[in-house]
C-alpha cells in the first residue's frame, strides 16, 4: 500500500522533471507560483513569526530564574531555538496548510473537471507543466520565507522582552550577538528547501491522482495538508539527526 | 483515417465497451451515438488515449497509437482537436488564453499573430469579443463554443467532439454542425462526433456508429438510418414525436 503510494508518487516527479516544452511558458507559471507561494504567504509568515519569537522569549525568560545566569543568555536561546525549529518548522507546518491545500485543490479540481485530460490530449506533459512551477516556485520561495521568519521571530522576542522587562533590550541584543554558530543558520536553509519540496509535491500528488468530484478534491486537499506535516516532522527529525 | 480494433474497456467489474471495431474515414463527419451511458465517451476516451483499453488496438494512419509510449504519441497528440462533453476549459485562464495556450506551447508564432488566430476561431464559433471573459464568466452553451474554438486552434488532422451541441439552441446547434462539417472538407480531415441529437445526426452524418450498451450495434449513413429493421435503433431514432411524424419523408 504505501510502496504503491511510494512509486507513484516517485513516478509523478520523474514525469514532472522532464524538459520543459518550452521554457518561456514554464517560465512565466514558475513566476506565479512564487508570487502566490511568496507574496502569497507574507502576511500568515510575519504574524506567526512575531508570536513565536515573542513568547519564547517570555517563557524563556520565566524559567531562567536565576541570578547566576545572565539574562542575556534569554536572546541567545530564543535566536537558536528560532533559527534552528521554530521559524523552519512551524512556519513549513502553517504553510503546509495555506500552499498544501491550494496546491491540492487547484490540481485535484483541473483532474475532475478534465482539464488535465485536455493538456494530455494537446501532447503537453501535465505532470511537467503542472508541478514542475510549484515545486521550483516552494523551493525558491521558502528560505527567504524562513529567512524573514527568523528576523521577525528575533524583533518579536526584543519587543516582548522589554515590554514585559523580562529582559532588557541591551542584555538581549548582547544574547543574539554572542556565540552566533553559522551552522544552525546552514540548517535552517536546508530545512527550509526539504520542507518546500516535500509541501509542494506530497499536495501535488494527492492532487493529481483525484478522481471523483468535488468531495474527493476537498479530501484530496485535507490529505495532502495531513501527509505533508507527518512527513515535514519526520524530516525534521531526520536532518537534525544528521546534521548536530 | 482512424482504424480501432476490438476495443474492450472495464471500469472495475463493469464491462463498458464490449469488443468495438470500426474504420473512422477521412473527410468525412463520423458520429457515435447511443443512449446515455452507453459508453459513447468512453470510446472516445479510449481512441485519443485518454483511457486505456484492456484490449484492442487504436490505428492513427495505419500506425498503432496503442503501443506508443507517451513521447512517441505526442507528434499524433499534437494533431489532435477535442472537445471534451463539459468542454474541460482552463478555468484560469481567460477565452484567449485558452485558444492561444497550445499556439504558446508548439507554435513560434508572435503574439499577434496569436490573437489573430483566437479571433479567427472566435469567429468561427460565433463568439466576438469574448477574449477577455474568463470561463466562469461563459454560459454552458458558450465554453462550448470555446471548447470548440480550442480544438481548432492548432488545426488538427483528427478532431473529436462529445457532444458539440448539447446546451446550444438549435440555431447556434445548426451553426456548430456546419462548422463542424465545414472544417472536414475543407481541410480534409477525420472527424468523429459524439452525439444524441437526432438533428444533427441528420444534418451531417455520413459514418454513423451506433453503440447500445457498449456494442457496436449497427454502422450506416444518414440516408440509411431511417430504413433499418433494428428496433433499438429505430426506438432510438424515432424517440421524439417529430421524428415520428418525418418518418415517412425520409
Ligand atoms: N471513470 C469511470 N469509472 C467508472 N465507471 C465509469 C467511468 N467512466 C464511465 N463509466 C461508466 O461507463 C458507462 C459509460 O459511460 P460513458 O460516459 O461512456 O457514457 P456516454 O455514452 O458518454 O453517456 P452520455 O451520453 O450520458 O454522456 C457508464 O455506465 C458509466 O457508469
Ligand atoms: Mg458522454
Amino acid at each position: 500500500m504505501i510502496f504503491t503510494h511510494l512509486g507513484k508518487y516517485i513516478l509523478l516527479l520523474q514525469a514532472s522533471f522532464k524538459k520543459p516544452e518550452k521554457f518561456k511558458v514554464y517560465w512565466s507559471e514558475i513566476m506565479r507560483e512564487m508570487v502566490s507561494i511568496g507574496i502569497g504567504s507574507l502576511g500568515i509568515v510575519c504574524i506567526i513569526s512575531v508570536f513565536i519569537g515573542a513568547v519564547s522569549t517570555v517563557q524563556t525568560a520565566f524559567q531562567l530564574v536565576s541570578n547566576l545566569i545572565p539574562r542575556s543568555i534569554i536572546g541567545g536561546i530564543t535566536r537558536d531555538s528560532a533559527i534552528l525549529e521554530f521559524s523552519p518548522t512551524i512556519t513549513s507546518l502553517v504553510l503546509a496548510g495555506r500552499v498544501g491545500s491550494s496546491i491540492a485543490s487547484q490540481i485535484g479540481t483541473m483532474r475532475v473537471t478534465e482539464q488535465i485530460d485536455a493538456l494530455e490530449i494537446m501532447g503537453v506533459n501535465a505532470p511537467g507543466y503542472l508541478i514542475l512551477p510549484k515545486i521550483i516556485g516552494g523551493v525558491t520561495m521558502f528560505p527567504l520565507l524562513i529567512i524573514l521568519s527568523v528576523c521577525l521571530s528575533l524583533f518579536g522576542g526584543y519587543i516582548a522582552g522589554s515590554a514585559s522587562g523580562a529582559v532588557s533590550p541591551n542584555d538581549f541584543i548582547i544574547g543574539l550577538t554572542t556565540d552566533f554558530n553559522p551552522l544552525f543558520a546552514r540548517i535552517a536553509l536546508i530545512k527550509a528547501l526539504v520542507f518546500a519540496f516535500i509541501i509542494t509535491s506530497v499536495s501535488a500528488y494527492q492532487g493529481y491522482y483525484t478522481s471523483g468530484g468535488a468531495l474527493e478534491v476537498g479530501q484530496a486537499s485535507t490529505r495532502g495538508v495531513v501527509m505533508s506535516c507527518i512527513i515535514i516532522l519526520c524530516a525534521d527529525y531526520l536532518i537534525a539527526q544528521l546534521m548536530l | 483515417m482512424i482504424e480501432i480494433k476490438d476495443i474492450n474497456k472495464t471500469f472495475g467489474d463493469k464491462h463498458v465497451l464490449k469488443g468495438i471495431s470500426a474504420v473512422f474515414n477521412q473527410g468525412m463527419s463520423n458520429l457515435i451515438i447511443g443512449g446515455s451511458g452507453s459508453g459513447k465517451t468512453t470510446l472516445l476516451k479510449c481512441i485519443v488515449g485518454l483511457h486505456e483499453p484492456e484490449k484492442g488496438e487504436v490505428l492513427y494512419s495505419n500506425e498503432n497509437f496503442t503501443k506508443m509510449d507517451f513521447e512517441q504519441r505526442i507528434p499524433i497528440r499534437k494533431e489532435i482537436g477535442m472537445l471534451f462533453q463539459n468542454s474541460a476549459l482552463f478555468d484560469s485562464m481567460t477565452v484567449e488564453e485558452n485558444i492561444i495556450f497550445p499556439l504558446n506551447l508548439f507554435t513560434e508564432m508572435s503574439i499577434s499573430e496569436k490573437r489573430d488566430r483566437a479571433n479567427y476561431c472566435l469567429e468561427k464559433v460565433n463568439l466576438k469579443n469574448t477574449n477577455k471573459l474568463f470561463p466562469s464568466e461563459l454560459s454552458g452553451g458558450m465554453k462550448k463554443r470555446v471548447g470548440i474554438a480550442r480544438a481548432i486552434t492548432m488545426q488538427p488532422k483528427y478532431l473529436f467532439c462529445d457532444e458539440p451541441n448539447s446546451g446550444l439552441d438549435p440555431k447556434t446547434s445548426i451553426v456548430i454542425d456546419e462548422l463542424i462539417k465545414d472544417i472536414t472538407d475543407e481541410n480534409n480531415i477525420t472527424t468523429v462526433v459524439v452525439t444524441h441529437d437526432m438533428n444533427s445526426v441528420m444534418r451531417i452524418g455520413d459514418n454513423i456508429l451506433f453503440l447500445h450498451e457498449g456494442q457496436k450495434w449497427w454502422q450506416g449513413s444518414n440516408k440509411e438510418i431511417a430504413h433499418t429493421d433494428n428496433p433499438e435503433l429505430n426506438s432510438f431514432v424515432f424517440a421524439s414525436k417529430f421524428m415520428e411524424a418525418a418518418k415517412e419523408k425520409l
